[in-house]
């Protein structure tokens, strides 16, 4: 009775969490079912659930651990990319889609993970705008080198070049009879089949929440916590600065890739100039909108900012400017001690760990 | 003969990297700011040289100093409205602004001059043709590098020799104890702005003169590698943002003609890690021990 019943408060919130998600998907799921949302954004649906997951994992690198990373888009790339390369060799060999998605999503995540583990190995050796720096370079060269690919299957198995010099196409696949390109360089991953759904986002939220709530309060996420608050205070406790934020950044790239794999499984056609540094920026405005460090708040800033210029969408080209003016007002609303002030005084209610959280 | 003009060229690039990275890195230095929005103030210099030249038909110089002059007003009013507000705020909350100016200035120049790309009609033309024409310099080349030699001595003397410049870098060395020391630190950051922001106009018009399409991202990506080659040469010195634009600008100069133009970009980068990874503090950078 003492112990066991005691719900203490950062479960209690990290319950919220998982509640609200589920709410969500119930009351979108019906209002879907109902009719009630128009074709654009049922498009959207899959997406927000890949962003949310991708400012999920981006909060536990920059939130949590406290690095700036400026290319995780890269991650989402590289697991999109191997997504689209085993859901479409596998289309034959393995007809259910469920199936096939969960493969893929796996093999995008575990491809994802080796290039978080191998990017990891330097990038976490640097600090502060160094660090930021390097892996802006490193998801730029991700980029460029995805752009470098051509990759194609047929009865044989996989074909890859890697066409560096620009004067391969398709045709040097040598692909035999009924097989196609999947990867085309520069123009990306063409004729996929799209076999991703809402659920499955769903799913990956969940898991996502899951395996970042639970690493957070595990032995490896406290560790992880101290080093952000005093590097050199937990060094000298023993704790293993590179061994824990190793840990921490694979998840993030994990996860990261997962999300990727399934945002690539749900267009016919993607390039990997959609994962550039404008990517990486936009996830890195969802956490720091979201408050660094609180989960719930990734997840409300990703759907609202997400779907923001495309309500928007009536004001054409004005759209991206409001976005541009919100953002600079929000920061400069929630950062300036005068104008927090203003608010806090016409709202004196506001409980006060919500301003302890935005540090 | 080819390497000659492969180097040339990169040396003509890498000084229009190196007058970028000088005023990424003195802001750097004293506001402690990545200033995203940098790139895009190039871009609006290109914008209003293009205007200055093809519609009131002024000559090229008059263009360049009608830049200098928009971007500098543009530099201090982006500070003073944007990142002012947050001088006691987070580093990550000033970043998030920058970008958010940065996708301001984009959308604006969208809206203002359409998102067809214009062609720059150079400042100056014509070739320097040495060994029988087996080497041809165009002139441009050779002016970029003679502005980045003498904007960066130029720079070097305002900030040992003159009260504002020794002001700027008693306030990037501890702006607390400059303010006792009776520095006004406000405007002292402003004058950064206003320098860093007429920099990037020249790097503008420069940059237009050697590759001729403007459009509203035309500054991103040389945004991105001038701040690359502020880190590469030790963010926060001058000699180093020289320096490291420089060798970025060679270095993608001979990746593109010996390598691949695909992966140009990649071995930039590569060569940035590396860098990085033996000297965390850049080329010239001062590494800085943390003490307990």
């Amino acid at each position: 009775m003492k112990k066991g019943l005691k719900i203490n408060k950062t479960a209690t919130k990290d319950y919220i969490t998982y509640l609200v998600v589920i709410a969500a998907f119930i009351i979108i799921t019906f209002m879907n079912r109902g009719g009630m949302l128009n074709k654009r954004m049922q498009g959207l649906l899959v997406p927000v659930c890949c962003y949310i997951v991708m400012a999920i994992s981006l909060n536990l690198t920059v939130g949590i651990m406290g690095e700036l990373s400026l290319g995780h888009a890269g991650f989402m790339s590289l697991g999109a990319f191997t997504g689209v390369v085993v859901s479409q060799s596998l289309i034959t060999a393995i007809p259910n889609d469920v199936i096939r998605l969960v493969i893929s999503l796996a093999a995008g995540a575990v491809v994802a993970a080796v290039g978080g583990f191998l990017i990891g190995l330097p990038v976490l050796r640097l600090r502060g705008d160094y660090l930021a720096i390097v892996t802006l370079a490193f998801g730029e060269i991700i980029m460029d080198v995805i752009n470098c690919l051509i990759v194609g299957h047929d009865s044989e198995g996989l074909h890859v070049i890697f066409n560096f010099r620009g004067d391969k196409t398709v045709a040097d696949l040598n692909l035999a009879e009924g097989g196609s390109a999947i990867i085309k360089g520069a123009q990306g991953a063409v004729g996929t089949k799209t076999i991703a759904t809402f659920t499955a986002g769903f799913i990956i939220i969940m898991i996502t929440l899951f395996v970042v709530l639970n690493f957070v309060r595990s032995r490896s996420g406290r560790a992880v916590l101290a080093i952000r608050d005093n590097r050199i205070a937990a060094e000298s406790v023993g704790v293993d600065v590179m061994k824990h934020k190793m840990i921490a950044f694979v998840i993030s790239t994990t996860l990261a890739g997962m999300a990727g794999a399934l945002y690539g499984l749900n267009f016919n056609m993607i390039s990997a100039d959609k994962f550039n540094f404008n990517t990486s920026i936009l996830v890195l405005v969802f956490v720091v909108l979201g408050g660094l460090g609180n989960i719930l708040g990734s997840i409300i800033a990703a759907t609202v900012l997400y779907i923001l210029p495309e309500v928007l969408r009536g004001l054409q080209d004005y759209r991206m400017l409001i976005y541009a003016v919100v953002l600079i007002v929000v920061m400069i609303t929630t950062n300036n001690p005068k104008v927090r002030g203003l608010f806090l005084k016409i709202i004196p209610k506001r409980n006060k760990t919500e301003g302890g959280e935005a540090q | 003969m080819e390497f000659l003009s492969y180097l040339i060229s990169g040396l003509s690039l890498g000084s229009v990297y190196a007058i970028i990275a000088l005023g990424y890195t003195m802001v750097y230095g004293i506001a402690k700011m990545l200033n995203f929005a940098h790139g895009d103030v190039i871009m609006v210099g290109g914008y209003i040289s293009y205007i200055a030249v093809s519609y009131m038909g002024l000559p090229g110089w008059v263009s360049v100093i009608a830049a200098m002059v928009v971007c500098t007003v543009l530099g201090v009013l982006i500070e003073g409205l944007a990142y002012k507000p947050l001088r006691a705020a987070t580093s990550l909350a000033v970043l998030i602004t920058a970008i958010g100016v940065s996708y301001f200035l984009q959308n604006s120049a969208l809206l203002i001059w359409g998102a067809n790309f214009k062609t720059y009609p150079s400042v100056i033309s014509g070739t320097l043709n040495l060994f029988d024409n087996r080497l041809s310099i165009p002139y441009v080349s050779m002016l970029t590098v003679v502005v980045c030699i003498v904007i960066m001595v130029g720079l070097t003397l305002f900030t040992s020799k003159t009260k504002m410049g020794k002001a700027m870098r008693a306030c990037s060395e501890d702006k607390g104890a400059a303010q006792l020391m009776g520095i006004n630190v406000n405007r002292t950051i402003s004058v950064t702005f206003a320098i860093g922001s007429a920099l990037a106009a020249i790097a503008g018009v420069l940059l237009c003169s050697s590759f001729p399409i403007l459009k509203p991202t035309t500054g991103s990506m040389p945004g991105i590698k001038a701040f690359t080659a502020a880190v590469f040469g030790g963010i926060g010195s001058i000699p180093g943002a020289f320096l490291g634009g420089l060798l970025l600008g060679v270095i993608e100069s001979f990746a593109k003609a010996y390598i691949s133009t695909q992966l140009a970009n990649t071995v930039v980068f590569a060569v940035l890690i590396i860098v990085l990874l033996v000297r965390p503090a850049g080329l010239l950078g001062k590494y800085v021990p943390e003490k307990v």
